[in-house]
């Protein structure tokens, strides 16, 4: 399980090369854009078959601008999405309508992504009428896919609002899987329901990874989320990737200052962790995407912080980590601290 | 960490209901909690438990439609039959509020620094506006905002999330209140931000002592802030004792279940403990214990499902201390 996480293999489902995405600002009179959000920067990565990759990050970060990207639901400024081969950015009609069948999404808020005025039966039907599925045994195929995800297939003539978030999350779960996908992407699928329901959730999509063989981009805000689904991790700050590698590399060895501020931010319920421990405060805000800092973009709340980090970007390399790290200064903590122990790794023990 | 002495605020069997088209509902259900000074005390739970409603309750802040009973006392004088006037002298100035959302809760159309010297001037008019103004950028110095004195001359909607969310510290601190009610203050926040925030929270209250009321549905901002914590579920308290007690000996199932439904950066499992079934619609509130159609202990009917358990002491703490309102806490703390 150290494999480097970056290297392209031919098993790669998804394979993401140099994606960019600037939004143009306009203003004044004749609309010109004056400026563009820097949003997402030369963003590479591999998904295999059947794996979850965790894409982490805060606010600004980019992952979900990067979750579009890769869906082709936003015209991407530069880069390549190459998806069992297809190029998803250049595909049009015929083969883009293949790819939808193949690429799923599962939106954030599952009260805004399903219909009001359609029952559950009928919205999870919809994929499957759109690509000529329905005719015969739409009805039983629907009934199956909400027993899939736990759900009373008795329930398909009910509408939205007469079920919880949690039991609508696994709606937009159903609808997503009708067309039996390759590949869920999933932006923040929890992070709206309550935290006594999020578990199920969490362990429903692990369940039907092992059944259904299908691969997960899971988009989260939630390191330990994260750390719980998660196969292999990027890490994303500012439209940057600045750590990728397997979840034990990066949870066991975080190497990034800021994938080790991340992780010692993550509040903890045990009380005499939460005492013992010395938490990386960074100063300041995330700097504007309008106008991101030369060099490393993290720079400026980097307690590392030299020269050279204004004047040249760090490349996304193994400097002796085991997993690319984009920082000129990259070390893996010599032992952990508490916030970090995986209890994979060899060295380290687990609770 | 119960201090001797007097409670600062104490609420006592606090009923909160609305009567709608399909029915009462029962927000608050008899809840009492107290604090004492320079305490903090975390109040969780899911969204519907009732502590949002029973935070605002306490400075009467609900919408006239609620129906309020019960006794909120502070300073021997209950706020909840306190006249209008007595109450506003109360309010922002002995116990102050920090919202969650900071955009929504201050004024689009005023200076940030204009808000913070109101806050001020609204308990103190012998101030003068220079010298609010001045102790305004003191404020926003120390919540750690910095170049306070231009800052002070934005509008919120130039402040980031965090920067906002200190400000309103700023602003709830302005007259150094007594007790500070602060509704998940962090929880629209990033994770780095919400340290940023928490860190000022407790350096604030450092200089300050003021007692805090911490209600966020996440067990690690309490554990790493709160002394006491209080559980609610379905308008109930349902847990009540030192974060200690609580977060590492829970002696409620609803609590021990969603801490071990939570992932965490330092255990491993392949599977989550999951919580079957949804919390219950405040308006048909489960009989006997709310609780118990989700619960793996509950004993079918009796008594989980017929008699309501009270909060008492559980197996081995003072009359005072960890409390649980379950049938069964006993065999609940042995096997630990």
């Amino acid at each position: 399980m150290t494999a480097d996480a970056t290297v392209a293999t031919s098993a790669a489902l998804l394979h993401v090369d140099g994606l960019v995405k600037h939004f143009p600002v306009r203003s004044g009179l004749l609309g010109r854009a004056a400026q563009h959000v820097h949003a997402v920067c030369g963003v590479s990565f591999d998904v295999g078959q059947g794996e979850t990759l965790g894409l982490v990050g805060e606010s600004g970060c980019g992952k979900s601008t990067t979750a579009r990207l890769l869906l082709g639901l936003l015209p991407a400024t530069a880069g390549t999405v190459r998806f069992a081969g297809t190029d998803v950015l250049t595909a049009r009609s015929k083969a883009l309508r293949a790819l939808r069948r193949r690429l799923q999404m599962v939106f954030q808020d599952p009260y805004a992504s399903l219909d009001p005025q359609m029952t559950v039966g009928a919205s999870i039907a919809e994929a499957l009428r759109i690509h000529h599925q329905y005719r015969g045994t739409g009805r039983a195929r629907v009934q199956e896919l909400m027993s899939m995800v736990e759900l009373d297939p008795d329930d398909i003539g009910r509408y939205p609002h007469q079920f919880s978030g949690g039991q609508r999350q696994r709606i937009g779960i159903a609808r997503a899987l009708a067309l039996e996908p390759d590949l869920l992407v999933l932006d923040e699928p929890i992070s709206s329901l309550d935290v006594s329901i999020q578990a199920g959730v969490i362990n429903l999509l692990a369940d039907l990874q092992e059944r259904l063989g299908v691969a997960y981009v899971f988009i989260a805000h939630d390191l330990s989320v994260i750390r719980h689904i998660s196969h292999r991790v990027v890490v994303m700050y500012l439209g940057k990737l600045v750590e990728t590698g397997t979840r034990e590399a990066v949870f066991g060895r975080p190497s990034h200052p800021y994938t080790q501020a991340l992780l010692s931010a993550m509040p903890s319920a045990n009380p005499l962790t939460e005492r013992a421990r010395t938490r990386i405060v960074l100063p300041g805000d995330v700097p504007s995407p309008l106008d991101p800092p030369s060099g490393c973009r993290f720079r400026t709340r980097c307690w590392k912080a030299q020269e050279i980090c204004a004047v040249e970007e760090p490349a996304l390399v193994d400097r002796g980590q085991g997993h690319p790290v984009a920082c000129h200064f990259a070390e893996a903590p010599a032992s952990p601290d508490g916030t970090t122990p995986d209890g994979v790794s060899p060295d380290v023990a687990g609770r | 960490m119960t201090a001797p002495g007097e409670p600062l605020l104490s609420v006592d069997d606090l009923h909160v209901r609305f009567r709608t088209d399909h029915g009462v509902v029962k927000a608050a259900d008899g809840v009492s909690f107290a604090i004492w000074p320079d305490e903090v005390v975390g109040i969780v739970g899911e969204s519907g438990s009732g502590k949002t409603v029973t935070a605002l309750s306490v400075l009467r802040l609900l919408p006239a439609t609620a129906e309020v009973t019960g006794a909120v006392t502070f300073g021997g004088r209950d706020l909840l039959t306190l006249p209008e006037a007595d109450l506003r002298a109360v309010r922002g100035d002995r116990i102050a509020l920090i919202f969650q959302d900071a955009l929504a809760a201050m004024n689009p159309l005023h200076r940030v620094g204009r808000q913070v010297a109101e806050a001020i001037r609204v308990h103190h008019s012998e101030t003068s506006r220079g010298d609010a103004a001045r102790r305004a950028v003191e404020l926003l110095g120390l919540v750690g905002i910095p170049t306070p004195e231009e800052r002070a001359r934005q509008f919120p909607q130039e402040f980031s999330g965090g920067m906002r969310q200190r400000a309103m510290i700023a602003m709830a601190m302005a007259n150094d209140p007594d007790v500070l009610i602060a509704d998940e203050p962090t929880t629209a926040l990033d994770v780095t931000t919400q340290a940023q925030v928490l860190e000022v929270l407790k350096d604030v209250r450092r200089r300050t002592h003021s007692a805090l009321v911490l209600i966020t549905h996440d067990f690690g901002v309490v554990a790493g802030v709160a002394d006491r914590v209080v559980v609610m579920y379905a308008g109930k308290v349902v847990e009540s004792g030192t974060v200690e007690e609580v977060l590492l000996h829970p002696a409620h199932p609803y609590t021990k279940g969603l801490l071990a439904s939570m992932p965490t950066l330092d255990r491993e499992e392949e599977r989550l403990a999951r919580i079957p079934g949804q919390p219950p619609s405040l308006i048909d509130v489960p009989s006997g214990c709310a609780f118990h159609p989700r619960c793996p202990y509950a004993q079918l009917p009796d008594p989980c499902a017929s008699a309501l358990p009270e909060l008492r002491p559980s197996p081995g703490a003072a009359a005072d201390g960890h409390r649980s309102a379950c049938h069964f806490s006993d065999r609940l703390v042995e096997s630990g």
